[in-house]
């Protein structure tokens, strides 16, 4: 019982608070809708802290994203084993983990230890940040516990829990009845972040500018756009 | 529509290019734009400045935005200046553009605030008992009093309704009327010209109904007492824009960076045009970055750096290489040709008093004040003259009193002699005092007699009293700064390096300055002015003027400027900025601000005076006259106590006094009528018999208590109170920080003239009510706390001496929350007044006194040696030896009704001022239009606006009407016509809306000695050179000599050095000192950069740029030696108090002093003294006032009292403080604890 509803209900419950929340803060807080960069009040940590934990975390979340959602036969049909795959897996993610472990430990001493620094941070940007400090260690320490099964079979049952849920399959719950308990709390840990990601700095992760890669060098807005009308609004 | 919707059509939102694929046409959503744009929008922008005693005085952008202020930026549409001469914005600093924070911050007074005790008492009474009844049950019971006087300053406010307050204070002040006296209700608020309706709303209110009026200039010792010494006038000196037509300036003790922020570029524009600066300051201040170089004299001896630089002046240019400039300058505009007696001193002589007309057989021919007219030697013949000009041609004559080189018997040219040398009949040896010869602490004394004899040449007049020697004030001068020209004689120098003074050797010992550059700067000072007509310029303030010498400090520097022909010559004078003194429509303004228009006189009293006596300092006073006088006076010219001076100054009608009389001044005139004489003489004759006494001889007794004091747009408590200690226990009787013990304790020269009680009472004021927007010091040791309108919530006039236009305050916003302008404060308390009275005050008849004034043909009273009528020298005369005595008439329930309307006696005697008078009627009626009229049809008075009106309407310097009617009423006395100078504005009317629209230029008056043109920028005495119009000085001209036989006394007729004085104030503290390491150092407390003159010290805004609460800053050198490392919690003590801080720690201080920026307050950041056991104090715990008395004579021309004009000044730079490091910093958060009921 309480398995499907942490890994049956919660996850959805997560995701559309995930999406919803992003959805109307987006709407209607636009000022809100920042990264909250504190690179003003300090930024001597910042060049080795921010820039290995973007490269870590984006590397593991495509990691995550590929290998929990490339379906099963798509890989072993391009002739990568599991076990193969696993252990590709887990030496990318070592790899990366580790850079992002420098750069999130770096930010965790910055954010709490400069005075400055820590009088200015929300609750929750000290949460979010210890969220997922947190993540990163649980995630690191599942490479231990991957290292007595390398034989894949306990990553195809996150896989399929994973390809369960977004498909919309009613038994993805049961997936996750017997695998080990680090897992579990990495997948719910996980879950809490979407959980909250609404309501924290991680919003700016919607609005990475991509665009500017392949922009024109000028952009012109045209006078009367779709909105133009001009709502009278309070000035901030 | 929705921002997510927007974004899906993503793939739609190009609709264009350009430039091949560089440019892109989209129409992506453009709403966002809409907060850049209304972030300058406003709902309107208004202006306004800052009312706050800032010489900066700037115009102010007040943007509005949602009914709230957000914020405030410079205005910068000054009218322009002339060619060549920079624009005078823009003006503002940080400070100013901070202000925006008070009006919605915690710290802002929101509602009518009262002290619960009292409210508890006043409501129970009064559910009884009507409000007088009421009162008088509280204050008559000393449990009750004692009750709430005790807790004054430990919190316990609350909110009360407006009604009740204004009931509980209208009832304080019938009661105190009635059964005291009108003048036992005192005021205290400073600096008009920073809001002037504003002040006048509270001395309106005053004055109606007899209180009094304290003085402010004089008491924050801003006052220069060498200028009215010297020129007869308070204050009068250059705008800031004439830096720019110097070429040589030397700034002397004053940072113009940091205090004169919004002028400072004017000095620095200057620089470029070549003029040469050199900075005299101990400190490495802000302005020394500026110098071409900077002298750092030991701090306090500036008096000796000038009198050496005089030495080398008059020695170079005046003897040596004479400068036909300068000659001609002094022999036209100073007293140097004046004759002076020489009284027989033994063997030789000593100077005496100016020579007048009634010393000689048949008095030169004159009816008319001949004992005040002087007279020169005439250069050709050496025959006697009378020159034009002196005081005695001002009064009772006129077309005479001008500075025309003529002799007013017949009209002839004169040319007078400045000099007898090689035509003198005898050479006499002339005893001068000197004071250098012994110096307190860690000052420098030299090895020099305290009476220097040096030959002086003379000759002999036959006078009616026989053959009298006389000389000229110019070789007394040369002998007094002691440099040799051949007479023989001792104690002169041949050369700049003996060791006489006041040779640059000399004063290199006492300064520390080297003698080169003394000498190399006063000849360049003067060789600039000689080449140039006058354009040196010394800028100064109150960093030298705060010393208890400071007349000697200034006198030795103006001396330079007169030598120099400076004083009154564009780009050149005496450039003195402290506060924002120049209330530039004045002569407009006396009028509304003291009722003149109902009553004449008003009472006003000198603070410095008032207080000394009232808080009770004067109890511990350490210092005598014997410790000041000259080496020369007669002993026992002078009382040996410093407070019977006082006494005798206000018996004498010298000084004013507050309260006046004993007995109640409301029942006097009915006495008087019993026993059939007119009050002045039943006044003089019950005061000679002892029927009457005055309040100043018993300080300490309960009938001659202040009662009710008012405190408005001013944070007494927290800044100027010097003897901060002894206010909170003797006027506020609550718990105090004083360390010291009174002389009944400690022994001491006891009192003479006043009455001696070993027990000092307590708590005397029966109310205090401060009006502010802040919860200031000051607030918190109230009874009531009234809030009032910001400088954005109501309308105002401001002036400055630092720029020529007058400009408004206005009200962006309605006063916030529950708060009033001062002006409907006022009023409000007016009509409630008004009603209480009803019953017990009717139709009164008061009987005024008033000192003899300056600018009144009454300061030509005591011609010759000081005669008191109670020591049977001269019997009691009013106006003469004693005070005047005038019955005013109250209507006391018509209150209101003369507070909101303009009354009769402006139509019937007139307005005017500084001794000139004119008709007003039309004025009169021009208001009646503009105001409307009331039922009686009297101009109204109603709001803060038909106030302002009335002042811009009576005034010459923004009616041009009223100018010229002003100019020609001075050409009566001068016989010169000077309406030219006002005539191309004759048809200017300067109203409150034009103001609002732009600041404006004022108009020339001859209430000022500068002039507005398009040719000359505002220089103080220019009038006096170029339009030979007198000084308002015994000779008429500028005085180097002060004849007075109290000036004589105290050696200071001729400018000397004198050293600091002790002040005694560390032996008895000593003893408090543990084991800890702890050092004496001089305690200064200057202009601060974060505050004071701009803004106010607990300014969040402010605090977050600097240290967060109160600093002492310290020497590298001191600090090391007790043990300092900056930002450690110091305390910092003497007799007088104590005070908590952190350190600054800095190379910018010189070992031995230590400075404290003035007004830090004791509300933020403040812990508790590990001494007093209380929370710490602010600067002015570890001072007090020591009152000099040569600023306390009277009667005697320029040496005559005038509100904020003359008078004793509150010194506070000679004081020595303990300081040392704190080990526990208590911040005595725990609440009061203590009997909530009354036992």
């Amino acid at each position: 019982m309480l398995n499907s509803i942490l890994f049956g209900l919660y996850p959805y419950v997560a995701i559309a608070v995930f999406l919803a929340g992003s959805l109307i803060r987006f709407d209607r807080e636009q000022y809100t809708w920042r990264s909250g960069s504190s690179q003003l009040l300090q930024r001597k940590m910042l060049m080795w802290g921010s820039n290995c934990f973007h490269v870590g975390v984006l590397a593991i979340l495509a990691g995550h994203f590929v290998g929990l959602l490339t379906p099963h036969e798509w890989y072993t049909g391009l002739g990568l084993s599991v076990p193969n795959k696993q252990l590709l897996a887990m030496a990318a993610g070592g790899v990366f983990g580790l850079v992002c472990l420098l750069g999130i430990t770096l930010l965790v001493m910055r954010r709490l230890g400069d005075a400055r620094i820590r009088a200015t941070s929300s609750p929750m940007d000290i949460a979010i940040l210890l969220m997922l400090f947190a993540q990163l260690l649980l995630g690191l320490s599942s490479i231990f516990v991957s290292a007595q099964h390398l034989d894949g079979a306990e990553m195809l049952k996150l896989a399929g829990w994973a390809q369960h849920i977004v498909t919309l399959q009613t038994d993805a719950a049961g997936l996750m009845a017997d695998v080990h308990p680090i897992f579990k709390l990495h997948i719910l840990l996980g879950l809490t972040i979407f959980l909250v990601f609404p309501f924290s700095r991680l919003v700016h992760i919607w609005s990475v500018p991509l665009g500017y890669i392949g922009r024109s060098y000028q952009v012109v807005r045209r006078r009367g756009g779709p909105a133009a009308v001009r709502v009278p609004g309070r000035g901030r | 529509m929705s921002h997510f919707l927007d974004r899906l059509a993503f793939f739609r939102k190009n609709i264009d290019s350009f430039s091949g694929t560089h440019g892109v046409v989209t129409n992506e959503d453009r709403t966002w734009e809409e907060a850049y744009r209304s972030r300058w929008a406003h709902d309107k922008v208004v202006r306004s400045t800052h009312g706050v005693n800032c010489t900066g005085s700037c115009s102010w952008k007040i943007h509005v935005k949602g009914g709230i202020v957000t914020w405030e930026t410079q205005q910068t549409d000054y009218p322009r200046t002339r060619p060549d001469l920079p624009n005078h914005e823009p003006r503002g600093c940080a400070r100013g553009a901070s202000y925006s924070w008070y009006l919605y911050s915690a710290n802002r007074v929101k509602y009518p605030l009262v002290r619960r005790r009292l409210v508890e008492l006043w409501r129970a009474e009064r559910a009884t008992k009507a409000p007088v009844e009421a009162w008088a049950a509280i204050v008559e019971d000393p449990a009750k009093a004692r009750h709430y006087k005790k807790v004054r300053g430990l919190g316990g406010f609350v909110r009360a309704q407006w009604e009740e307050v204004e009931e509980i204070i209208a009832a304080a002040n019938v009661y105190t009327a009635k059964t005291h006296g009108p003048d036992r209700i005192v005021g205290f608020s400073p600096i008009p010209a920073m809001s002037m309706v504003s002040y006048a709303a509270g001395s309106r209110y005053l004055s109606l109904i007899g209180g009094v009026n304290l003085s402010f200039y004089d008491w924050y010792c801003d006052l220069p007492p060498a200028s009215p010494q010297t020129w007869g006038e308070q204050t009068d000196v250059p705008e800031s824009a004439d830096w720019y037509n110097s070429t040589f300036l030397l700034l002397w003790g004053s940072n113009v960076p940091q205090t004169r922020t919004p002028d400072a570029h004017f000095y620095t524009e200057v620089r470029y045009k070549g003029t040469k600066s050199v900075v005299i300051c101990p400190d490495y201040s802000e302005a020394a970055k500026f110098a071409d170089l900077w002298l750092h004299p030991k701090q306090g001896t500036d008096a000796a750096l000038a009198m050496a630089m005089g030495h080398v002046i008059l020695k170079e240019f005046h003897l040596a290489g004479r400068s036909e400039y300068f000659d001609a300058y002094c022999r036209k505009t100073t007293d140097m040709p004046m004759l002076v007696r020489l009284d027989r001193r033994g063997e030789a002589f000593v100077p005496g008093r100016l020579l007048r007309a009634a010393d000689l057989d048949g008095a030169m021919g004159q009816a008319n004040n001949p004992d005040w007219k002087t007279l020169a030697f005439e250069e050709a013949d050496l025959s006697l003259a009378l020159p034009n000009g002196s005081i005695g041609f001002r009064w009772g004559e006129s077309g005479k009193w001008n500075i025309e080189e003529k002799d007013a018997r017949d009209g002839h040219e004169v040319r007078l002699a400045l000099t007898l040398a090689g035509r003198e009949e005898a050479m006499a040896s002339v005893a001068f005092p000197y004071f250098g010869g012994s110096a307190p602490a860690t000052f420098h004394a030299t090895d020099h007699a305290a009476m220097l004899h040096r030959n002086v040449p003379v000759r002999t007049v036959q006078t009616k009293d026989g053959p009298v020697q006389v000389a000229t004030v110019f070789d007394l001068m040369v002998a007094n700064y002691g440099i040799d020209r051949g007479f023989g004689g001792g104690n002169v120098a041949a050369s700049l390096d003996d060791d006489i003074p006041y040779t640059p050797a000399w004063a290199e010992a006492v300064t520390g300055v080297s003698r080169h550059h003394i000498a190399t700067v006063a000849r360049q000072f003067a060789e600039n002015a000689d080449k140039t007509h006058g354009k040196s310029m010394v800028i100064l303030g109150a960093g030298v003027n705060h010393w208890y010498h400071m007349d000697m400090i200034y006198r030795g520097i103006i001396n330079m400027l007169m030598m120099c022909g400076c004083i009154g010559q564009s780009g050149g004078g005496w450039s003195h900025y402290v506060g924002q003194e120049k209330l530039r429509p004045q002569t407009g303004w006396l009028p509304l601000a003291f009722a003149l228009d109902w009553n004449r006189p008003p009472r006003q009293m000198n603070s410095t005076s008032f207080f000394y006596a009232h808080s009770s300092q004067w109890r511990y006073e350490k210092m005598d006259t014997s410790a000041l006088l000259s080496p020369l006076a007669d002993a026992g010219a002078l009382p040996a106590s410093l407070i019977d001076c006082n006494v005798k100054a206000e018996r004498m009608g010298w000084l004013p006094s507050a309260p006046q009389l004993e007995a109640n001044p409301l029942g006097i005139a009915a006495k008087a009528e019993a026993a059939g004489q007119a009050v002045p003489a039943y006044v003089a004759a019950q005061l000679a018999s002892g029927g009457l006494k005055l309040s100043a001889e018993d300080p300490d007794a309960a009938q001659n208590f202040p009662r009710n004091m008012f405190v408005w747009r001013s944070n007494l408590l927290g800044a100027s109170g010097k003897g901060h200690e002894y206010f909170l226990k003797y006027l506020l009787g609550t718990d105090h920080g004083v360390l010291g013990k009174d002389m009944g304790h400690e022994g001491g020269t006891k009192p003479a003239e006043v009455a001696w009680h070993d027990e000092a009472p307590t708590g005397k004021l029966d109310l205090l009510v401060t009006l502010d927007f802040r919860m200031s010091t000051t607030c918190v040791y109230s009874d009531i706390v009234l809030p009032t309108a910001t400088w954005y919530e109501k309308h105002d006039l401001n002036t400055s001496d630092m720029h020529p236009f007058i400009h408004p305050l206005s009200a962006a916003v309605d006063p916030a929350w529950e708060s009033r302008s001062d002006w409907e404060i006022y009023k409000g308390i007016a009509r409630t007044f008004s009603r209480i009275a009803e019953g017990h005050l009717g139709r009164e008849r008061d009987v005024v006194l008033t000192p003899i004034m300056h600018d009144t043909a009454g300061e030509l009273a005591q011609p010759y040696d000081v005669a008191d009528w109670k020591q049977g020298d001269c019997a009691p005369v009013p106006g003469r030896t004693m005070a005047n005595v005038t019955l005013v008439e109250r209507d006391y329930p018509a209150t209101y009704a003369r507070f909101t309307s303009l009354g009769p006696l402006l139509g019937k005697l007139g307005n005017g001022g500084k001794g000139i008078g004119w008709n007003t009627e039309h004025e009169v009626a021009l208001l009646g239009g503009l105001n409307g009229t009331n039922a009686e049809g009297r101009p109204r008075i109603e709001t803060d606006i038909d106030a302002a009106e009335v002042i811009l309407s009576l005034a010459p310097e923004t009616n041009g009407e009223v100018a010229v009617k002003a100019w020609a009423a001075l050409g009566k006395q001068t016989g010169r016509d000077h309406t030219h100078l006002a005539r191309a504005r004759e048809d200017d009317k300067i109203r409150f809306r034009d103001l609002q629209a732009q600041p404006r230029k004022i108009i020339s008056s001859p209430t000022w000695s500068g002039l507005e043109s398009e040719h000359v920028s505002y220089n103080a005495g220019y009038t006096n050179v170029h339009e030979l119009i007198p000084w308002r000085t015994l000779t008429g001209r500028q005085q180097f000599y002060q004849d007075h036989a109290w000036m004589r006394a105290f050696g200071e007729a001729l400018a000397v050095y004198r050293p600091p004085i002790d002040t005694h104030t560390l032996a008895g503290v000593r003893g408090l000192a543990d084991e800890r390491p702890s050092m004496a150092l001089n305690f200064l407390t200057p202009h601060q950069k974060w505050g004071i003159h701009s803004t106010y010290s607990d300014n969040l805004l402010m605090l977050t740029l600097n240290r967060g609460g109160p600093v002492v800053w310290i020497s590298e050198i001191d600090a090391k030696s007790i043990g300092l490392v900056d930002n450690d919690w110091i305390e910092v003590f003497n007799a007088n108090g104590s005070l908590t801080a952190r350190a600054v720690v800095s190379q910018r201080i010189p070992s031995g002093m230590c400075m404290m920026y003035h007004a830090q307050e004791k509300i933020v950041n403040v812990p508790g003294s590990e001494i007093t056991g209380l929370r710490g104090g602010i600067h002015n715990s570890v001072t007090r006032v020591c009152p000099k008395p040569t600023h306390m004579i009277g009667g005697y021309a320029q040496l005559s009292y005038g509100f904020n004009y003359y008078g004793t000044v509150g010194s506070n730079r000679d004081e020595f403080v303990v300081v040392r490091k704190m080990l526990e910093v208590d911040w005595k958060e725990a609440p009061h604890r203590e009997a909530e009921t009354v036992k």
